[in-house]
């Protein structure tokens, strides 16, 4: 009987890796589900344990068995791991993911699962900070914050009741690094959770995962559950989100959890001293705690060897969109965009040139190719008026239109605003009027009327209070261009309203909150920065101010 | 709902922290929110009810009213739009014949907008009843179409 690997990963399954499974089971194979390998050209992937290892096909149809079996089939790739996609990986965080049974306690153990917990449970607590520190981790939610420093803190605060919180939000499209690991090798959060609390000294903790990804909440909830004796006296739960991506933002996440609308809190406090429930609390993406068995297993020096100036370790990046190899590719840092997404990527998936990618999710900006020569590094692309965020990279071919996807920005940023500051809640929904005018203008080049924008986009304006409405008079282009009470007498000229869309942004940068309305100007300046042409104009538009 | 919701909080816990999860339950028995239960949520949780009507309304995945006997969740993100999202959007809209967002008159399927399902190198995407589907195409529609006219 042979004994075959089949992932049950949610891209997996939703390439049809089910059926494969089952027909595979019904020839009398002994199939283990595991997590994915990572990379989805190749999926239904089935690896087939032979003398000389695993051998993988795909991608495989459930119509394929006695081809796999027999050796014959043609789309055979040989050991999964020499491909070229895997060859050029340094995988310290997604070891396991794809290789293991991911709820196989056997599994976890038999490849070096527990001895980061096992290496922090014989040192004191400080001790344990002092190793996160020196290996340079940084969060990988977003914003990073070195992970040390953010333990400090809580281990420091006042003594009594406090949290581990991992961030399972995920919401960022072009990102699904947490996902994966949740759904392949769960023990590995909970082990860096555990590790957490110990060097913290928190009882309990919780992960917050989204709704969109039911897979990674049944496989939490079970891998907690058959955890729970290691782990103890640490406990764990999993708090299943409601669809709003806000509530990613950490002090919004521990509101959505105490049960309130899931609103941006003002810092301070800090959520390490005052967070869950007003208790000091660590809250961390899910790659920055499944990042540190590794490092208590194997040293702070391990991790800190790779890497890039002030980014250390390895970076889960995540190939998405329009691009031939999509996947997950963990390296260290410094390999240069263009590497990921021509190399390593393949380019489009179109065939088509790549015209633009956006790194970082929705508040990421658009690059175009010219910017290829950037190494990852989150000083090197902020100094690019960008940012790294979660390490999703959306590839787009040459028929990506960026008036629209300029427009998308502010329309995702009108949908999920929190509602709780002026130039995002209301900012945002300008923003898209701006872009319909834009948009309107750029292919007749005379004033057109915008078009009413329908549906559920304007939910946080009925959420948040009314529209701004300002009845000032006077001779700037604002005046002119403010439409909300004079729809007649706007100028709808692509250059009022460019120089409105920039002051717009700007606005809406230094005036919010939180990074939602705060970044959210970065893809739709970058778009027009950029590619200036698909806004109607010939040439880079000058800034507003005269 | 009455009982549902005290069989709920005895086993659960009556906390406010409690609340996410109480909805999420209830929407899984029923498929959503009715407004005439928010009073007795509230009065189980201990809270007012402008407190839990302020909740409910925020979060996008709880409906108010009951859903399609079909849900299809079709991601509007980036990443799928970079794989020809828009083309299918539209598509789907038109075959199955109710608009982004909407409930089709006759009740048998509601098309519901969603942001990325992390499946982003393999879109456009949706979930079908909860069950993932990839690389959607106007094949991919018409099998989607059959499947929710039963
Ligand atoms: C609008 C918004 C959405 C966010 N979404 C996420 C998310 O989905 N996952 C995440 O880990 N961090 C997210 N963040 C960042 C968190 O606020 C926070 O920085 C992070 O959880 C800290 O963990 P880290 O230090 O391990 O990165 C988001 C921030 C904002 C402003
Ligand atoms: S910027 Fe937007 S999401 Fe952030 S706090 Fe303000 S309103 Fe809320
Ligand atoms: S953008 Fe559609 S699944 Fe992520």
């Amino acid at each position: 009987m042979s004994r075959v690997f089949i992932s049950r990963d949610m891209a997996s399954v939703a390439l049809g890796a089910d059926d494969v499974a089952r027909a595979f089971a019904q020839a009398g194979c002994e199939v283990v589900r595991t997590g994915a390998r990572g990379l989805f050209s190749i999926e239904p992937l089935v690896e087939v344990e032979t003398q000389a290892g695993r051998i993988g096909f795909g991608p495989v149809g459930p119509g394929d068995v006695a081809a796999v079996l027999d050796g014959t089939h043609a789309a055979r790739l040989g050991e999964v791991e020499a491909l070229p996609f895997f060859a050029g990986q340094q995988r310290f965080t997604f070891a396991r993911c794809g290789v293991i049974d991911p709820l196989s306690l056997d599994d976890y153990a038999a490849t070096g699962g527990w001895q980061g917990l096992d290496a922090a449970r014989a040192q004191a607590a400080q001790q344990v900070v002092d190793t996160v520190k020196a290996s340079g981790l940084r969060g990988r939610g977003g914003a990073g914050f070195p992970t040390g420093i953010k333990w400090q803190t809580v281990l420091d605060a006042s003594a009594g009741d406090k949290y581990i919180v991992c961030n399972a939000d995920e919401g960022d499209s072009g990102t699904f690094a947490d996902r994966m690991l949740m759904e392949g090798d769960p023990y590995c959060l909970i082990e860096g959770m555990a590790i957490a609390a110990h060097a913290v000294g928190a009882g309990h903790g919780y992960i917050y995962i989204r709704s969109e990804y039911p897979f990674a909440i049944a496989t939490m909830r079970a891998a907690i559950a058959a955890s729970a004796h290691i782990v103890a006296p640490f406990t764990l739960e999993v708090r299943e989100g409601a669809g709003a991506y806000v509530c990613g933002e950490e002090t919004a996440l521990l509101d959505s959890i105490e049960g309130k609308r899931g609103q941006v809190r003002a810092k301070p406090p800090l959520p390490a001293l005052q967070g869950l429930f007003g208790r000091p609390t660590v809250i961390n993406n899910v790659l920055s705690l499944a990042a540190v068995p590794f490092i208590l297993a194997h040293g702070a020096e391990a991790y800190a060897a790779v890497g890039f100036g002030r980014s250390r370790g390895t970076m889960p990046v995540q190939l998405a969109g329009n691009v031939r190899h999509g996947g997950l590719y963990e390296v260290g840092f410094g390999i240069t965009l263009g590497e990921l997404v021509n190399a390593i990527g393949g380019g489009t998936a179109s065939r088509r040139p790549v015209r633009a990618v956006q790194v970082g999710g929705p508040l990421g900006a658009y690059f175009p190719p010219s910017m290829f020569h950037l190494p990852f590094d989150y000083e090197a692309f902020a100094a690019a008026g960008g940012l790294i965020g979660h390490a999703g990279i959306t590839v787009f071919d040459d028929s990506v239109d960026m008036a629209h996807m300029a427009r998308f920005a502010m329309e995702f940023c009108a949908a999920e605003s929190c509602g709780k500051c002026t130039p995002c809640r209301i900012g945002s929904t300008r923003g898209v009027e701006v872009m319909d005018r834009i948009i309107g203008a750029r292919g007749t080049l005379k004033p057109v009327r915008p078009e009413p924008v329908e549906g559920r986009l304007f939910s946080s304006q009925e959420k948040g209070g009314a529209s701004t409405g300002s009845a000032r008079t006077g001779e700037g282009y604002l005046d002119r261009a403010l439409y909300s009470r004079a729809p007649d007498r706007i100028d709808v000229s692509i250059e009022a309203q460019t120089a409105l869309l920039r002051d717009l942004a700007d606005t809406m940068k230094y005036g919010s909150l939180c990074a939602l309305g705060g970044f959210t100007p970065y893809p739709v300046l970058s778009a027009l920065d950029y590619f200036p042409e698909d806004f109607g104009a010939p040439a880079p538009l000058k800034e507003a101010a005269a | 709902m009455d009982e549902f919701i005290g069989a709920w909080t005895a086993r659960h816990g009556a906390t406010r922290d409690r609340l996410l999860p109480l909805l999420h339950a209830m929407q899984e028995e029923v498929g959503y929110i009715d407004d005439a239960w928010v009073p007795v949520i509230a009065k189980a949780l201990n809270l007012s009810r402008a407190d839990v009507h302020g909740v409910v309304t925020f979060y996008h995945d709880f409906r108010r009213v009951a859903p399609g006997r079909h849900v299809v969740k079709l991601c509007r993100a980036e990443s799928c739009q970079a794989r020809g999202g828009a083309g299918i959007e539209a598509a789907a809209a038109k075959l199955l014949g109710v608009a982004m967002g909407e409930t089709r008159a006759d009740g048998q399927v509601a098309l519901e907008p969603v942001y990325c399902l992390g499946l982003c190198a393999i879109g456009p995407n949706a979930l079908v009843d909860g069950r993932p589907v990839a690389r959607i195409d106007a094949a991919t529609l018409e099998r989607i179409a059959l499947e929710v006219a039963a």
